[in-house]
């Protein structure tokens, strides 16, 4: 076992893990303390796929931007710990089953896919590339994310209004 | 190691899980070492000391939202920024002009924001329009 | 031995380093916390630590004894996991971010392994800081939520709000080194900047390039100190309103914990500072003849700081301060030998310089904190918001018009 694998499961684990944990918490902080682990080891995935730079924006923009106000926001609304209902019936027998059924659909289709799969990186990806890539080729749909960001902060903005009324 | 290959991250992991090791054993440590009495005054969070009324946990202004909001969209502004910066002595002219217009579209919403009081923080969240 | 080396660089290598920059770098945070009270200290005309050894000395040690043995209180109500969590979080990213910092430009060798003078040197090592620092936010949050106590959760909002307003302005202020540089790599950022003005003014990227980046080095070190939620910027502490801010209910070596984060982050802002804008290991003399002279400053420095040591030493109040002060100058007059041997004089030029312009940067932080008042809160949203946001983006929008029209 190559230390590339023995990293890639033990990040795989994590993520498995810290998303079961974000659905299994009661506290919602505890869920998006979970969801931060899953942030941060997709970021050490990309790495072992030789994309350092999409692994440094992941943990800056996902991990030290958007779990930030998630936290606020759950700070924000005080929200305390969720209450526990009974599993309905309904769930219990047509949803688990349908859910495994998925599950191993899924792990089919990969299954499958595995050969056709690239060996993990040895080389890292120049940002080179990726800069000339994005600023060259795709100049277009960079210039949209920017009207794209605009009117996220247009929305930012109404939704804050919100206060005032009351 | 040149730092051209996944090698040098190696050394960046171990650092990390030794510096995660050692504040584990600090926290252990500060819970194990040293004598505790505890007494439930002792545990009464500190307010001044009056008695504490109320729960901590209030909820607060929509300010800290709002940041936290726009602080995303130029986070995401400043990210784009890092490649570019890192290939503009290839693009030249045409990198400038491209940052220019990206970064112009994005001024108009910071104005915006500024003329609609949202980065002030004494005044309320948003000011209303006075038309309507 | 060195064929087990071969095979296993990280181990042999690596390890051994990272074990001997994290024992540095503990001990500097406990002496940074020494020479802040004394700076102020001497700032406000008075003495600061005195007793616990010559001058104070061995005070940061019998603070590091006494945090360990103070009782432990936890907050009735406090979330455990989380409370626990917080200071974990904030020291291992803090001391984590250090990993990156390129200290010299030589390599040496363990046990025939050529290895950097930084535990690992990146592509992408910028990137990689401000990721690490950017997790930062959460260790103040949490700490500041989690112990159910009305100032930490105030204290706590406020310093996460400011530490993200700022990072924004931190990360743009950069751009324009990047510009200049057009490398990620801190290694490369520092040797972009050799040469000279006229022979003797350092092309540093403060004074040097297509466009001087005073306004950036400005910016970059505001947003810093902000960021590392020192004073001015510390309103999280405003003992006047909010007692400790977000570490309050914090006791025992928790709460030293969230001062060594700190204090690594200032050493950690104050490398950043020196590489990005001061040239990092650059020596300030230029390589010539007519400066030859200039590579035999660290020895004579040290061993003038070990002369002054053993003159005054010997005439200290107390009996140990009267053996141990003159040690100590024996031990830099030692060093100061060692480094006017041929091989060492080279080795030593980096370092010296790189640590030297540190520990400017550290005393400008404590320098600041001992001169400037407080800002209010809302001053200090303002402050990041609509005067060091536009004007990051403006030094980046001359930056690269000053590139493009003086580019052939």
């Amino acid at each position: 076992m190559t230390p590339q694998i023995a990293v890639f499961l033990v990040l795989a684990a994590m993520a498995v893990a810290g998303a079961v944990s974000l659905i299994l918490q009661r506290h919602p902080i505890h869920s998006a303390l979970s969801l931060i682990v899953v942030m941060v080891s997709l970021a050490g995935l990309y790495l072992l796929l030789g994309a350092e730079f999409i692994a440094a924006v992941q943990i800056i923009v996902y991990g030290g931007a958007i779990m930030v106000l998630f936290v606020f926001v759950i700070m924000l609304l005080n929200a305390g710990e969720e209450e526990r209902t009974n599993v309905s019936r309904m769930a219990r027998f047509v949803g688990v089953p349908l859910g495994v059924m998925f599950l191993l659909e899924v792990a089919y289709w990969i299954a499958r896919a595995t050969s056709h799969l690239a060996p993990p990186a040895a080389q890292l990806v120049s940002t080179r590339d990726l800069s000339t890539l994005l600023f060259r080729e795709y100049v277009f749909p960079f210039e949209l994310t920017s009207f794209l960001i605009l009117i996220a902060l247009l929305g930012a903005l109404v939704l804050a209004r919100r206060e005032d009324s009351d | 190691m040149t730092g051209n290959d996944l090698q040098s991250y190696a050394p960046l992991l171990l650092h990390l899980t030794l510096a995660m090791a050692l504040s584990g054993v600090l926290v252990l440590l500060s819970s194990l070492v040293g004598w505790r009495r505890p007494s439930t005054t002792k545990s009464q969070p500190y307010e001044c000391g009056i008695t504490p009324t109320g729960d901590a946990r209030e909820p607060f202004s929509v300010k800290f939202y709002l940041v936290a909001m726009v602080f995303i969209l130029f986070d995401v502004e400043a990210i784009f920024l890092y490649p570019w910066a890192y290939i503009f002595r290839e693009l030249r002219w045409f990198g400038f002009v491209e940052m220019i217009l990206y970064i112009g579209i994005l001024l108009v919403g910071y104005f915006y924001l500024w003329k609609k009081g949202a980065l002030d923080w004494n005044r309320p969240a948003v000011r209303r329009d006075r038309a309507s | 031995m060195n064929e087990f080396a071969s095979q296993h660089p990280i181990l042999v290598v690596a390890l051994p380093k990272i074990v001997v920059l994290l024992l540095v770098l503990l001990t500097s945070l406990a002496y940074l916390t020494w020479f802040e009270r004394k700076v102020v200290a001497h700032i406000q005309s008075r003495w600061g630590p005195y007793r616990v050894g010559p001058h104070g000395l061995l005070q940061p040690l019998a603070d590091g004894v006494k945090f360990l043995f103070k009782e432990d209180v936890t907050p009735a109500g406090a979330d455990k996991f989380v409370y626990f969590l917080a200071p974990f979080l904030s020291l291992s990213l803090a001391i984590t971010s250090i990993a990156v910092i390129p200290f010299g430009p030589k390599e040496f060798t363990v046990f025939g392994q050529p290895t950097p003078l930084a535990i690992t040197n990146l592509n992408i090592g910028l990137l990689v800081l401000f990721a690490i620092t950017s997790m930062g936010v959460y260790g103040v949050a949490l700490a500041g939520w989690s112990s159910n106590s009305k100032y930490p959760l105030l204290g706590g909002l406020r310093s996460s709000a400011q530490m993200i307003s700022y990072e924004l302005a931190l990360t743009m202020s950069v751009v324009g080194v990047i510009l200049m540089a057009g490398t990620f790599n801190l290694s490369e950022i520092v040797m972009s900047q050799q040469g000279f003005h006229w022979g003797f003014l350092p092309r540093w990227n403060l004074i040097g390039g297509p466009m001087p980046q005073l306004l950036g080095f400005l910016l970059f070190f505001t947003a810093a100190v902000a960021e590392t939620n020192r004073a001015p910027f510390d309103l999280a502490e405003a003992e006047s309103e909010l007692v400790a801010g977000f570490h309050t209910e914090y006791a025992s070596f928790k709460f030293a914990m969230f001062f060594m984060a700190e204090y690594s982050s200032m050493i950690t802002v104050s490398c950043l500072a020196t590489i990005l804008f001061f040239g990092g290991w650059l020596s300030p003399f230029p390589q010539t003849a007519a400066f030859a002279w200039a590579h035999y400053i660290p020895a004579a420095a040290f061993a003038l700081a070990g002369l002054a040591l053993i003159f005054y030493g010997i005439r200290y109040l107390t009996m140990f301060g009267r053996v141990v002060l003159p040690v100590l100058g024996v031990v830099l007059g030692a060093l100061a030998l060692l480094f006017i041997r041929p091989g060492v004089t080279e080795f030593v030029q980096g370092p010296f310089w790189f640590l030297l312009k540190v520990v400017f940067f550290l005393f400008v932080y404590v320098w600041v904190r001992g001169t400037l008042p407080r800002l209010r809160y809302d001053q200090l949203m303002g402050f990041g918001w609509k005067l060091l946001l536009p004007l990051s983006i403006l030094n980046v929008v001359i930056t690269s018009l000053a590139i493009v029209l003086t580019q052939r």
